[in-house]
């Protein structure tokens, strides 16, 4: 059964269209993530399904329940904000059972809800503390204790996570899917941190301009993504787009450093009727260096030269700017056998994770 | 320290600069004092009148130095002293300035309060062109609102009542306490009021459980203005309410325009003083607030 389920939503003002037609469902326990640039619509959908926002036209379905007129606070949902939203002059307690109490839940009933959430957030200390006298991690913390408190039918999470520092926020990511794992609430979770995306979500609806690129598990988005918008937008480094030209069905070529056309082979023939000209998107860890114990490994690894412009090692690995034609690609290499500042290197390109775009319409062919 | 004065006296450009600096700080005092003096004066000569005889005053005018003291002026300012007939003071006419500041006062912060969270959180359709029109009310002169306020209160069987004043006072307030709660509650982020909603709370119960605890420094702001505004106010007084009924500014003038007998500076200096103590009570004890609430924001 669906938990939430999203047909045809429609959102503007004025005259201003900010979701076109979304399509979505999560099932019962699932992680859904919505992610995207800024000004994409994502942040708009949390808070139409939050009921914060109204809805143009188009239905949401929480449950069995359409709740497109539906109040927030009878729509049995529970929020997390970016800004985590604690009431200022309330202690932390306060902060809890501020819904329950709302609500006219019986006082012995709430104080046994704070000591179970807290104990599951580790909080407890922290109970007759205000939100001012908290750090960045605990109010984010508090805030989670606010929304688990009330065992709603969905949570919703709007970019919990991009009020912290580097180091926490990765912290408080796996916190979060321990968190979800345990407790198994349907989650919908907007960010615009892709790699959060990744991690968290069973699955993932990429979004761009107010309508919805893909909606997909991780693997799917990051293995074929369907036009070049979800491919650039998920995986870091981003994915190198090279200009390329059909020389057969199953054969392109693409413009080399020295200005001569390389041809690689592609691993699977093209569909009939695709363009004469397309776009190569390869991810910088599907090129390596070419050598004959690669080709073994993987036969669709396919030779092309190109020399190294720079070198950013990182530790675990080691990127490195290639040149080809006129454009820079990017590439990721063990750092053992990474190519140098200089160098002219044969690089192997492994056709078989390749994707092919259409350049005029964006999209996987 | 120690150390940088004797520095100051082996180098000759350090010295320079010592002196510099003293020469600029004495100046700048200089100047501040001056102008206190100035502010000052006038103060000071009503506060020595009321502590003055008649005599003393008749004879040595009214900027001197006092040469006698005595409290009598203020007893007589208070309850004693004889306006047109009644031999009272000014005491009715200072609680009748004090039954209709106070509760102008609560009931015009509470009604801006209210405005200002509304305006701010719970916008509508038109709600800005409605805040702008209530601004407009900050920049009306009250003589316009003469003609129809006589109407009104005439209407409402108002006229030569304190009821009435605290009416006018309500009304006439309410632009600015609007202006001042609207633009603090603006600062307050809206996520705050969308956690309340989705946590089960109602337009009433986010008003009296996060917006009005989060709301002291500017409630002081406007409790402040309005006090001060409404105790000062003269025109409206003075034009609504006569005698036994009239605030003590409108009585003040009754007070001085006393006629026939030789005047009672004395006793005059002692009532215009009893006439401005309470906003004078209210800046010394409140001023730093009133500064504090105006620039700090919602959330520190």
């Amino acid at each position: 059964m669906s938990a939430l389920m999203i047909r045809d939503l429609h959102k503007s003002y004025g005259g201003l269209e900010i979701l076109a037609g979304i399509n979505l469902e999560a099932r019962t326990g699932e992680f859904v993530a919505l992610v995207g640039p800024s000004g994409c619509g994502k942040s708009t959908l949390l808070a139409m399904i939050a009921g914060l926002e109204t809805v143009t036209s188009g239905e949401i379905w929480i449950g069995d329940r359409l709740v497109n007129s539906v109040q927030p606070k009878d729509r049995d949902i529970a929020m997390v904000f970016q800004s985590y939203a604690l009431y200022p002059t309330m202690t932390v307690r306060q902060n809890i059972t501020f819904g329950m109490e709302s609500r006219g839940v019986p006082k012995a009933e709430q104080a046994e809800a704070v000591k179970r959430v807290a104990a599951l957030l580790q909080i407890e200390q922290l109970l007759n503390r205000k939100p001012g006298q908290l750090s960045g991690g605990q109010r984010q913390r508090v805030a989670m204790g606010r929304a688990l408190v009330r065992d709603p039918k969905l949570f919703l999470f709007d970019e919990p996570l991009s009020n912290l520092d580097a180091k926490l926020r990765v912290d408080m990511r796996t916190e979060i899917k321990k968190l979800h794992h345990r407790v198994g609430k349907t989650t919908v979770y907007v960010t615009h941190d892709q790699v959060e995306a990744m991690t968290l979500a069973s699955r993932i609806a990429v979004m761009n301009q107010g309508s919805v690129q893909q909606f997909d598990t991780p693997k799917r988005i990051y293995d074929r993504p369907t036009n070049m918008f979800v491919a650039g937008f998920m995986g870091s480094p981003a994915m190198n787009f090279i200009p390329a030209r059909l020389t057969g069905s199953t054969s392109i070529s693409v413009r080399a450093a020295d200005g001569s056309d390389a041809t690689l082979a592609l691993a699977a023939p093209l569909p009939t009727g695709a363009p004469k000209d397309v776009v190569l998107g390869v991810r910088p860890e599907h090129i390596y260096r070419f050598t004959a114990d690669l080709k073994s490994r993987k036969p669709a690894v396919q030779p092309l030269q190109a020399p190294v412009e720079l070198v950013e090692p990182t530790g675990a690995e080691t990127l490195a700017v290639l040149r080809l034609g006129d454009l820079e690609i990017t590439g990721r290499f063990e750092p053992d056998d990474a190519p140098v500042m200089g160098e002219t290197i044969t690089l192997g390109i492994d056709m078989s994770r390749a994707c092919l775009f259409d350049p005029a319409t964006r999209a996987l062919l | 320290m120690a150390e940088i004065a004797a520095n100051a006296r082996n180098d000759p450009e350090a010295a320079a600069a010592t002196r510099r600096y003293f020469w600029n700080r004495f100046l700048v005092y200089a100047v501040l004092t001056l102008f206190a003096v100035i502010y000052l004066a006038p103060l000071l000569v009503v506060v020595f009148n009321s502590l003055r005889e008649q005599s003393d005053i008749a004879r040595n005018g009214l900027i001197s130095l006092p040469r006698s003291f005595r409290l009598d002026a203020w007893a007589q300012a208070w309850g004693t002293y004889c306006v047109s007939g009644t031999c009272e003071g000014m005491k009715r006419n200072f609680f009748n300035s004090l039954w209709m500041t106070i509760p102008a006062t609560l009931i015009s912060t509470l009604l801006g309060a209210m405005n200002g969270y509304v305006l701010s959180k719970w916008r509508f359709k038109g709600s800005e062109i409605l805040f702008n029109l209530m601004l407009l009310g900050v920049f009306m002169p009250g003589q316009i609102s003469l003609m129809p306020w006589a109407f009104l209160l005439g209407k409402l069987g108002l006229t030569n009542s304190t009821y009435g004043l605290v009416l006018i006072h309500v009304v006439q307030g309410v632009s600015f306490t609007t202006l001042f709660c609207r633009n603090f509650y603006v600062s307050i982020p809206d996520d705050l009021i969308k956690a309340a909603r989705i946590d089960g709370a109602g337009f009433w119960r986010i008003f009296r459980k996060i917006i009005l605890p989060l709301s002291p420094p500017i409630l002081i702001v406007t409790v402040i203005w309005q006090f001060t505004g409404i105790w000062n106010e003269y025109l409206f007084g003075v034009v609504f309410t006569s005698g036994q009924q009239q605030p003590i500014t409108a009585a003040l003038v009754a007070l001085t325009a006393g006629g026939t007998t030789a005047r009672a500076y004395d006793v005059m200096s002692a009532a215009v003083l009893i006439g401005a103590l309470p906003p004078l009570l209210i800046y010394l004890f409140g001023g730093k607030y009133f500064v504090r609430g105006l620039t700090q924001g919602a959330i520190k």
